[in-house]
């Protein structure tokens, strides 16, 4: 049984926990504003907010409910573009959200542009100051292909500025009393709290789910599934000794708003931004990024970087560059799953960085992608880890690329010399997202723009081409 | 005005074909389509599948009482492939079920033989096969052969433009329901409910007045469901007749792009002869349209293709022919620009290739050859309120070409890892249904008696606003306020024979229909004050709703006069009917005046490219376009951004990708890129030329739905003097989309690269020397 609150009203559903919050809401509740463009994430047009209730304050995130199997909204408040505004005759007030969209022609044929008004309004309710990159960064799971977007832009700017004056610590209420919301959200935790009954954990372990929904939707519909969301402890980011722990159910967005994260890495925004979409950061979990085991896995690079070692529940622990044994073939038992990952933080005259190039530059998967964390001292490599993807079976770690680096003195030689060695150690192939010789090319380049990013003063394009 | 569908769509309100709610014992249809691209088909064996519990019946040819049958220019297209299949994707059958989900898993356990054929996809290949949906067709002005010894500079050269996936983002779907009599009501989402409906009339074995075709709204269109809505809403509506029940398909997003047709691709060859001082003499083109494994619209795409050859050009001595390919891929269709962006595209790298070979910039030889009043097209329409020139001077008036092209030099000397590029693109797009016949439209109007009223007419509202303008037309006319003007579905039983929504010229066309029926009413009502009044009709006087006259001082306001004109028993409805005079073209000799008049524009584009990475953003795209007398800003404003960044897509990041056995490889939003929120250019100017519009335009407000499309050509060019500023030895392919893939190639001269990207097993490739 899952229980959860849907706009105004409490479900109690005995569908599987495995079938799809977006079915339940458009066929089951006649829910038709939210809309179905593509099934895997990628449009937004099927873009519903989920409340979770943590230490008695409500946090949405904009999500895609394509991917989102009903158990993983169990005990939350989800909320559809009905929810965002109750009223029902045909003079309602819009809010302002809606009325910008309506002011400055931000909709067109309107089959995405609920989704565009639900993921602003998750906007809206962030316990944060609205800037207005927060404002498009909340759209840009969201696809349009009539408007081109300017319109939309603009809308978002005349959102920012509303929200000026925002009281982040009282956030719901002062939305409430601007009318950007119905006034039933501030009684949403009470009726949370009210809710205790557990979801099953029985079935399929899934986390996110955005990769096995894209893979085998049909397959996990029809059952009850268990859901990562429900195994609380599994979510943590801490730092201990100079060793970072990352519970397995921590997802992509957890990292990215991370102290922690934010500290080890400077460039953690640009990085972060290169991977999906917010509603599929906030959803999809690194351990389900690890065991999709997709050779183009953003995720994989950037921990293979890191050199780090991944525990499961049956206690085994190895490090992630050995957990790949060939195509989606990994050194882990059916029954077992993913606990935590770990890593030393890199040490203080380490670098590190993520590259990733694809046909489109956000809200895409990889053509390579590749991540490096390397520590160097007096000009002399002292360790290096590099990892790359889309250039083999396997999320790559380059061993032998590594091992020939370190030690070397860092000049444009060393860098060059080295790229034959990895060249060697890759075996791209032809496919949608590129040809053999473009994969080659494109992890040259990435590599290079590893060492000319982080030490511009040594390496430089021009010497290196 | 404001779109008038903006609220329902910020609230979620509007209504799709899928959110109609199902009557109850609704079924729900999956189309099983052929895995293989080309071959006879040996066996089907259903059995597994209809043993699945839920699945009701799988209909197939065999169960068609009328013809199969859904060509629309040809008859070439069966509704589900009997003997032979042509395409990956082409429906087999229907199987229609209690649920889709049950439907989607009975598919899998369908088991069918094809004996496979040879699968063409290549459109030069199928030429030399002598596969061609139509024999070719040339149009032809002054003589190109006596014209080359004239040029003192001649180039030769290939363009190639990949296809274009439309990505409505609501994907094809009907709902039909059994009416009494064996009557069927079709709930469609299509740019064209006539032909829905003469094709489901076709394939049922019934009259067109038996079907009844009703369309809301689109979830997006774009030329992709002109034709291509009908097989989807002809298969519900012959489950209809077979089950007697209310049956549902709309497509998953994967079928949809699999089995659906994009736009054209085309490769084509050209030949281009200038003057010294930069004027074009000769220009030849040879175009091979990949039109797909049936006609569906291509023979029309095709001469727009033609009919666009010299863009905004005027050319002394022109021939351009066309080849309509038949290949083995989805038959393709319209989409906005329907073959002109492919023709435009062509011109503009033969011109890129001259300004390269004889060392200036591209835009100096645009400049010197636009077109003026009275030049003659090569298909002998003589120019009309050509404002090209105006508008360069406008784009121009602070020296903007030259400071800019200044701009980009001084930075890109002084950086290394990445360049800037420009380039300007000059649009003249003709407005008409290029079938001279099409160019019709009803709009049938009812008053109601207590003054409010009702419009239908054929245009189709898929988000270019059409609905707006239509309401702002009759609200005008009758002094109204727009609340009381109600813009109905479209649907054939109030208004017949509709050409589809497209061309760009639906607002044109039904909104002269509404200005007609409407003018009509009026005048009735005139008529009626001067009797009231007892006046002449010509002093009778029509202001904020009030009737009035200028010699007493009698009045009558809208409600009064309208309740008393329906007491007078005078009739409050009317159907206006519009053809659109001049036009005219005569195919045997391929010339006429097919265009009821030209929509004119320009774009200067600047991109920067990442040359370490061979990323691409796009900085500026400043446009001046000519609106005549816009008659809504912003919907027409929406129209300019849109169609600019759905261009900018087809020309680089959207790659449709099949390979050779004519499997698509970009099936998916995952393997399909089209433009978000990032890709936009970080500015969009457009600036509005006041021109006097045309009269054949609704209220002088020019069409704009397919135009501003081919501003995003631009894109192409200003990316590859990006690229030649880092890699002077670059060789152009012209060979659109430029993506990222492209890029990097040319900048490191790994270019020609295996763009034909081929199966190849793991690992076997080698390394190649440039990159070791």
């Amino acid at each position: 049984m899952t229980e959860f609150i849907l706009n105004n009203a409490l479900v109690l559903s005995d569908k599987p926990t495995g079938s799809l919050l977006l079915d339940l809401i458009r066929y089951d509740k006649c829910l038709t504003g939210t809309k179905i463009g593509c099934r895997e994430g990628d449009c937004g047009a099927c873009t519903v907010l989920i409340g979770t209730l943590t230490d008695g304050e409500m946090n949405y995130e904009q999500i895609t409910s394509c991917l989102t199997p009903l158990g993983n909204v169990h005990g939350k408040h989800v909320v559809t573009i009905e929810g965002l505004n109750l009223s029902v005759d045909d003079n309602d007030k819009l809010n302002p959200v809606q009325k910008f969209m309506v002011e400055e022609s931000g909709t067109q044929c309107g089959f995405c542009t609920v989704g565009f008004v639900v993921s602003l309004s998750g906007f809206c309710l962030a316990h944060k100051d609205a800037t207005y990159e927060d404002a498009i960064a909340s759209i840009d799971g969201n696809i349009c292909r009539c408007t081109g977007y300017k319109s939309i832009v603009r809308a978002a700017q005349h959102i920012t500025d509303a929200l000026k004056g925002k009281d982040t610590a009282q956030t719901v209420n002062w939305l409430v009393k601007e009318q950007f919301i119905p006034e039933y959200f501030t009684s949403i935790p009470e009726r949370l709290e009210n809710i205790t009954s557990t979801s099953g954990s029985s079935g399929k372990i899934v986390g996110g789910g955005t990769d096995l929904y894209v893979q085998k939707p049909d397959e996990l519909v029809v059952r009850d599934v268990n859901s990562i969301s429900n195994h609380p402890e599994l979510k943590h980011i801490d730092i201990e000794d100079g060793t970072c722990t990352v519970g397995a159910g921590s997802t992509v967005s957890d990292l990215y708003q991370s102290p922690v994260f934010k500290a080890i890495f400077p460039r953690l925004d640009e990085h972060i931004k290169l991977i999906s979409s917010s509603p599929i950061r906030n959803i999809s979990t690194i351990a389900g990024n690890f065991v999709n085991a997709s050779p183009i896995g953003d995720l994989t690079a950037f921990f293979l970087a890191l050199n780090s070692e991944i525990t499961f529940k049956k206690g085994k622990k190895i490090y992630l560059k050995d957990f790949y044994k060939g195509y989606k073939d990994l050194d882990m038992a059916d029954d077992d799953m993913i606990t935590a990952i770990t890593f030393k933080t890199p040490g203080e005259n380490a670098k590190f960085n993520f590259e990733k190039v694809s046909k489109r530059i956000h809200l895409d998967i990889a053509s390579v992608n590749t991540a490096i964390c390397v520590e160097v001292e007096n000009d002399t490599i002292k360790e290096i880890h590099l990892s790359a993807g889309g250039v083999g079976p396997t999320p790559l770690y380059l061993r032998e690329t590594c091992a020939y680096l370190k030690g070397k003195e860092l000049n444009n030689e060393t860098v060059n010399a080295a790229n034959t060695i990895m060249q060697n150690e890759i075996s791209p192939i032809s496919d949608v997202r590129g040809s053999a010789d473009y994969k080659r090319l494109l992890l040259r380049q990435l590599y290079y723009a590893h060492f000319i990013k982080l030490y511009p003063t040594k390496i430089s394009l021009e010497v290196l081409v | 005005m404001k779109n008038i569908d903006a609220k329902g769509h910020v609230t979620g309100r509007s209504i799709y074909v899928d959110d109609i709610q199902p009557i109850q014992g609704t079924l729900f249809g999956v189309v099983f389509g052929s895995p293989h691209a080309h071959g006879e088909i040996e066996s089907v064996n259903y059995a597994k599948a209809l043993e699945l519990p839920g699945v009701i019946r799988i209909l197939t040819h065999e169960d068609i009482p009328g013809e199969n049958q859904i060509g629309g220019i040809l008859p070439d297209e069966e509704l589900f492939a009997s003997k032979e299949v042509h395409f990956q994707g082409q429906p087999i059958a229907l199987i229609v079920a209690e649920s889709d989900h049950i439907a989607f898993e009975a598919r899998k356990l369908i088991e069918v033989k094809i004996k496979e054929k040879e699968v063409i996809v290549d459109p030069r290949k199928a030429k030399e096969k002598g596969q061609l949906i139509i024999p070719p067709r040339t149009f032809e002005m002054g003589n190109t052969n006596k014209a080359w010894d004239e040029c003192e500079y001649i180039f030769e050269g290939t363009a190639h433009t990949n296809g274009q996936e439309h990505l409505y983002i609501e994907t094809q779907g009907a709902y039909a329901q059994p009416m009494e009599n064996g009557n069927i009501r079709i709930s469609s989402s299509t740019q064209g409910p006539t032909a829905v409906q003469r094709a489901t009339a076709r394939v049922l074995g019934v009259g067109m007045h038996k079907i009844e075709v009703d369309v809301v709204r689109l979830g997006g269109g774009f030329g992709g469901k002109e034709d291509q809505a009908t097989p989807w809403a002809v298969m519900a509506a012959l489950g209809c007749k077979v089950l007697n029940k209310p049956i549902k398909v709309i497509l998953h997003r994967m079928d949809d792009m699999k089995m659906t047709g994009k736009r054209h691709p085309y490769t084509s060859d050209y030949k281009i002869g200038l003057s010294k001082d930069l004027k074009i003499v000769a220009y030849e083109a040879t175009f091979y349209q990949n039109a797909g494994a049936a006609a569906d619209l291509s023979p029309a795409v095709m001469e727009r293709t033609l009919f666009h050859a010299t863009n905004s050009y005027f050319i002394p001595n022109v021939k351009a022919t066309a080849y309509s390919c038949k290949t083995n891929l989805p038959p393709n269709t319209a989409f906005r620009g329907f073959g002109g962006p492919q023709g435009m595209f062509v011109i503009e790298a033969a011109i890129a290739h001259s300004a390269k070979e004889i060392g200036v910039s591209s835009h100096e030889i645009q400049k010197v050859n636009l077109l003026d009043d009275g030049d003659e097209f090569p298909y002998g329409q003589i120019a009309e309120g050509v404002v090209l020139q105006k508008i360069w001077k406008e784009l121009d008036a602070k020296k903007t070409i030259e400071e800019t092209r200044k701009k980009i030099a001084a930075f890109n000397a002084s950086h290394k890892d990445v360049k800037k590029g420009m380039s300007l693109m000059p649009v003249s797009f003709g407005i008409s249904f290029t079938k001279t016949s099409m160019n019709q439209a009803r709009a049938l109007v009812h008053i109601y008696s207590d003054g409010s009223v009702g419009i239908s007419t054929g245009a189709v509202e898929m988000g270019q606003g059409v609905n707006t303008k239509m309401l702002q037309v009759a609200a005008d006319i009758f002094g109204l306020d727009p609340k009381r003007v109600k813009l109905e579905s479209t649907n054939t039983t109030r208004v017949s024979n509709t050409s589809p929504s497209a061309a760009s010229a639906t607002a044109d066309l039904n909104g002269k229909a509404l200005q007609i029926a409407c003018n009509e009413l009026m005048s009735r009502l005139t008529s009626l004050a001067s009797r009231l009044f007892e006046v002449d009709k010509r002093d009778i006087i029509f202001k904020e709703g009030i009737f009035s006259n200028s010699k007493n001082s009698q009045s009558l306001e809208w409600d009064k006069m309208i309740d008393t004109a329906f007491l007078e028993r005078i009739s409050l409805t009317e159907n206006g009917h519009y053809a659109t005079p001049v036009i005219n073209f005569d195919k045997d000799k391929e010339k006429g005046h097919p265009f009821a008049y030209h929509v004119y524009g320009l774009a200067l584009t600047e991109v920067t490219v990442d040359c370490i990475r061979g990323t691409y953003d796009i900085d500026t795209v400043k446009i001046v376009h000519d609106f005549g007398n816009s008659m809504n800003e912003s919907v027409d404003l929406g129209q300019i951004e849109g169609g600019l960044v759905q261009g900018i897509g087809w020309m680089t990041s959207e790659e449709i990708d099949y390979d050779e056995n004519g499997k698509l490889r970009s099936s998916s939003l995952s393997t399909y890129k089209i433009p978000d929120i990032y890709a936009i250019p970080r500015e969009i100017d457009i600036k509005a030329l006041d021109t006097e519009g045309s009269d054949l335009a609704i209220l002088k407000s020019k069409a704009v739905g397919e135009p501003p499309l081919m501003y995003g050509i631009g894109t192409y060019f200003a990316i590859e003097d990006a690229v030649k500023a880092f890699n002077p030895d670059y060789i152009p392919t012209f060979d659109a989309p430029f993506t990222h893939e492209k890029v990097l190639m040319g900048l490191y001269n790994l270019w020609p690269s295996s763009t034909n990207v081929q199966t190849s097993s793991k690992g076997e490739s080698s390394i190649p020397s440039e990159i070791q």
